[in-house]
């Protein structure tokens, strides 16, 4: 076999496309004579509408159409609620244009296609609506008292969700603890903010009544689905394809949004092609968000520090809407526990309707909540019983004999209970304590007190369970006349670089070059059975599948070399594009391979003619193809994960707290992480880099700012502060790898790994590094100068 | 059933102005509206759709072009401010088929990239950079600094430091 790639830092096969600007990204798709769509949105967080009047903008010069829940047809519904749940009572789910009332600032309510994005846009003002503006209450805490104005007047005090989950009995164990640690903490909301906005763009041919939609999601085959269902067409004459994606971090995967249906109406009535594609700002009223969480969470301990019960009640901001189910606060309450022996669990939530954008996952999905909450509650506990942070983790950890640790009674996000599969927690954070260099720190820590400055050392535990089902398929086959390899998959990249990590799967098994792997993902023409992009799941499942794949085309294609070899089977060997008879130079190519396994009469090239039907390798005493089987080196398989697959991982910073600024500043970060064996240990650590700087940046730069009246005071890149370069910090990563169980190619997902302990691995450090100041500190994020300052300011009135 | 196709209006009311200059080294000519930004022109009425645009209000960098030998946000620039000018865009960068720039080059072996919507931006703004400065600070602040125009949200920068750092040194600036 060629040299194994598996586990290699092989470089990507895209790279070249996107550096010389060729990517091809929704609003990159020529499409001649294409219409702009744009849409009139809500200025009031939650009204009702008395009239809508269109005239003065449908007769500006260059307006084709526009559209209003009254001119829509069969789109005039409410969209599915995608996750059910017992839970959920009568969810709510939007409207593709608003009815009678608007629920958020940014709700679209008409939608304006004209020539270009400018008459559009003027259009869009000419538009005009009337509203009644109702009372709103936007602050989640005050949303479920019986006082709040309702979102839902069919939901009492808001409650879109209730849900308990109990492990083991904690009751009980709750009367065996000596000590109780009670905190309350709090995560604001954010955004993904993906370099490309979201985009979508449709074609109809009026001939073959195909309708093909080019659309930037995490999901083509369930936008495919969707549509085909909704305007009620064949799933085959309907093709959706995500071209390159610009990012997608959870935002993506929702379906439908508003546009996702409107533009492809548009394009089927108009007879032209149509496209949205959205700008910064609708990015930021229009497209969903995620985070706000609030956790009152309590544990329950020995004096000696053994965890024995814990108790987590939080209230979850779902938004206007609950199209995406209770998933992310599902994830959150499962999550609570960490990675910790603690046998005994009730965690409660109530998800909580606002008058505001919609709430679906963002990369971390209730992740970084939950570890925010167990980890800032250990640190507290730590502190209350006089111990150091890393015992009080090392005294909780599950230990490696004790995997598969089932927390009974607790349903993951997969519909299927709590198992953690595999892992080394102990040797983690053994790891993290020393190249952190914790024993050298409190020298450190004190010298820096002596010249007058903060200092302090954060550490944060997660976990993340990963890769999740159903399913996803691969296909594979060996092209007859370049021996190049053709694989699709049906789930969707946005940059993670399956093109490569898949390809390096096949090369291993095929013995070709990695570059002549050609991944064709996320296009309903090419395959059309899978789910889609999110929870980490894309190298665990489709790698996995087309792994399968693979070993069943390698087998074909050793059969078949070894019959045109006139050798055994077990002499054969795949390397360098050839099949070998091995330790001799005899070989053929996997082109002629495959082209003599495919039964041809017509001699169309030189390797062809081998596999005529005079053609002495050719069958003479039989049909050409045996019954089962087919021709060609391809197959298609699929994988189906058992359960999700917990990976995990620990941080730990030293952070200076600078007295003038009251800014941050991380002067060392350290993360320890394991996701299974590795395909490629480069864009593992790229995953894992990226992932950290959304977590800084959830830390310490971004939220969503909203006011009372629900509008986001801060909807562009000004205001809401992406950090740059300068902003995020030189980071040391490490492996560890304990191979899944759960899976032939032994891999965890790492998707969004990096991000979750962010939060409280700098929360934690300031908390250090601002000891001596008798306050409760930095149980919120993100974290601001001015939350710093007032844990300074009142030391200095002292 | 099939419902007759308006007839699109081939332009909008806006009023044009005839602009020529130079893009990556070719002389165009064309008829814009005023209101055109440089971004929409250059993609849409040029083809050369490598120039991307991720706010429309100057702080991304993912527009960036060189306009006259200097990296400048073409969302900030009207088309008809352009009239004249020399741009230069990502598709001038690699030789036509052959190899890539240094830069790009270095982005590639350095992980620089994931969705690739930040990276022509980032690449035209570090060209500029390096064309303007016979030696590059390779110190880490100042990399940091030299890309602080560039918004990514994919790679958390490590990796387009080291790039550039890279580049530096094939390039022999360093
Ligand atoms: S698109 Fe020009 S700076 Fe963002
Ligand atoms: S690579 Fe995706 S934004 Fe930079």
């Amino acid at each position: 076999m060629s040299t194994r790639t598996f586990g290699t830092r092989v470089k990507r096969n895209i790279d070249p496309k996107f550096l010389r600007g060729e990517g091809s990204y929704v609003d990159d798709i020529d499409l001649p004579g294409v219409l702009h769509a744009t849409f009139v949105r809500s200025p009031f967080a939650r009204a009702k509408i008395s009239k809508i009047d269109v005239q003065d903008a449908l007769s500006m010069e260059g307006v084709m159409a526009i559209y209003t829940c009254d001119n829509i047809g069969k789109l005039d519904i409410e969209l599915p609620l995608l996750i059910p749940h017992d839970c959920m009572k009568d969810a709510r789910t939007q409207r593709p244009l608003a009815r009678d009332d608007v629920y958020y600032v940014g709700q679209t309510v008409a939608m304006v296609v004209a020539i270009n994005r400018y008459v559009a846009e003027d259009a869009a003002l000419l538009v005009d609506v009337d509203y009644e503006p109702l009372p709103v209450e936007v602050d989640l805490e005050k949303a479920v008292l019986d006082s709040a104005p309702l979102v839902h007047p069919t939901h009492p005090k808001n409650i879109a969700a209730d849900l308990v989950q109990v492990s083991g009995d904690p009751e009980a164990a709750m009367l065996k603890a000596d000590h109780v640690t009670k905190i309350r903490v709090e995560v604001e909301r954010s955004t993904a903010a993906s370099m490309e906005t979201r985009s979508v763009a449709a074609r109809y041919d009026r001939v073959s009544g195909e309708l093909t939609v080019w659309d930037g999601t995490q999901a083509p085959l369930t936008v495919r689905g969707g549509l085909a269902s909704i305007f009620e067409m064949d799933e085959d004459k309907v093709r959706v394809i995500a071209p390159d994606v610009g990012g997608g971090f959870g935002q993506k995967v929702m379906f439908p949004y508003p546009d996702e249906l409107l533009v492809p109406m548009a394009a089927m009535e108009l007879g032209y092609p149509v496209k949205f594609i959205e700008d910064r700002r609708e990015n930021f009223i229009g497209s969903n968000q995620e985070r706000k969480q609030i956790h009152d969470i309590e544990l329950y301990a020995t004096k000696d520090g053994e965890v024995l019960a814990l108790k987590d009640f939080f209230l979850h901001d779902t938004g206007a809407f609950i199209p995406y189910g209770i998933a992310i606060a599902q994830v959150a309450s499962t999550s609570i526990a960490g990675p910790y022996q603690i046998p005994n669990i009730h965690v409660q939530f109530q998800a909580v309707y606002t008058p505001t954008i919609t709430i679906t996952p963002y990369r971390g999905c209730g992740r970084p909540q939950a570890c925010f909450a167990i980890e800032r509650a250990m640190d507290q506990l730590a502190d209350d019983l006089g111990m150091s942070r890393f015992e009080i983790r090392r005294k909780n950890l599950i230990a490696d004999d004790q995997f598969p640790y089932v927390r009974e009674g607790l349903m993951f996000a997969d519909g299927l209970r709590v198992s953690m599969d595999s892992g080394q927690y102990q040797t983690a954070l053994d790891m993290v304590e020393e190249k952190i260099g914790a024993k050298d720190f409190p020298k450190l820590q004190e010298q820096a007190r002596s010249e007058g400055k903060h200092l302090g050392l954060g550490l944060a535990f997660y976990v993340e369970g990963t890769g999740l089902g159903p399913y996803e398929g691969g296909h594979i086959k060996i092209h007859p006349i370049t021996g190049k390899v053709y694989v699709n998959t049906g789930l969707s990249g946005q940059g993670q670089g399956h093109d490569t990590v898949f390809a390096q799967i096949v090369a291993d098994q095929l013995g070709v070059k990695v570059e002549d792997v050609i991944l064709t993902e996320g296009d309903s023409g090419a395959f059309d059975w899978g789910v889609a992009t999110f929870a980490s799941r894309a190298a665990v499942v489709s790698g996995n599948a087309i792994h399968k794949t693979a070993i069943i085309v390698r087998k074909k294609t050793i059969v078949a070399a070894a019959n045109m070899l006139e050798v055994g089977e077990d002499e054969v060997e795949l390397r360098d594009g050839h099949a070998w008879v091995v330790n001799s130079n005899r070989c053929v190519s996997l082109a002629a391979v495959a082209t003599a396994t495919n039964p041809l009469r017509y001699a169309f090239n030189e390797a062809a003619k081998a596999a005529t039907q005079f053609a002495p390798a050719s069958k003479h005493d039989g049909p050409a193809l045996d019954d089962g089987q087919s021709p060609g080196l391809e197959a298609t398989d699929y994988f189906s994960p058992a359960c999700a697959t917990w990976a995990y991982g620990v941080h730990a910073a030293i952070i200076e707290v600078d007295d003038v600024t009251c800014s941050a500043k991380v002067v060392k970060y350290v993360l320890i992480h394991d996701c299974g064996n590795m395909i490629n240990p480069t864009i593992v650590e790229g995953q894992v880099m990226g992932g950290l700087a959304q977590g800084i940046a959830g830390t310490l730069y971004e939220k969503i700012e909203i006011d009372e009246d629900g509008n986001i005071t801060n909807a562009n890149f000004v205001d809401f502060l992406v950090p740059y370069a300068t902003e995020i910090p030189p980071v040391e990563i490490y492996h560890l790898e304990t191979p899944s169980p759960l899976n032939p190619l032994g891999v965890k997902g790492v998707g969004e790994a990096g991000c979750i302990a962010v939060g409280a691995t700098i929360a934690s450090g300031l908390a250090d590094a601002l000891e001596k100041f008798n306050k409760p500190k930095f149980l919120s994020l993100p974290i601001t100068p001015s939350m710093i300052f007032d844990v300074i300011s009142d030391e200095a009135q002292n | 059933m099939k419902t007759v196709r308006k007839l699109t209006p081939s332009k909008s009311a806006d009023p044009t102005r005839k602009i020529s200059l130079t893009v990556n080294g070719e002389t165009v000519e064309r008829e814009v509206s005023v209101r055109m930004l440089l971004s929409d022109f250059i993609r849409h009425e040029l083809g050369l759709t490598g120039t991307h645009v991720g706010c429309e209000h100057g702080i991304c960098g993912a527009c960036t072009i060189i306009v006259n030998g200097e990296s400048s946000r073409s969302c900030t620039i009207l088309a008809v401010q352009s009239d004249g000018m020399d741009l230069r865009t990502i598709e001038s960068v690699a030789e036509k088929g052959g190899c890539l720039h240094p830069i790009q080059q270095a982005f590639q072996d350095n992980h620089a990239l994931q969705c690739g919507y930040c990276t022509p931006g980032m690449i035209m703004n570090i060209i500029s950079e390096f064309e303007s400065n016979s030696k590059i600070d390779t110190s880490e602040e100042s990399i940091r600094e030299l890309l602080s125009g560039n918004l990514c949200r994919c790679t958390g920068y490590a990796n387009i430091v080291e790039a550039v750092r890279d580049a530096a040194e094939r390039m022999g600036k360093n």
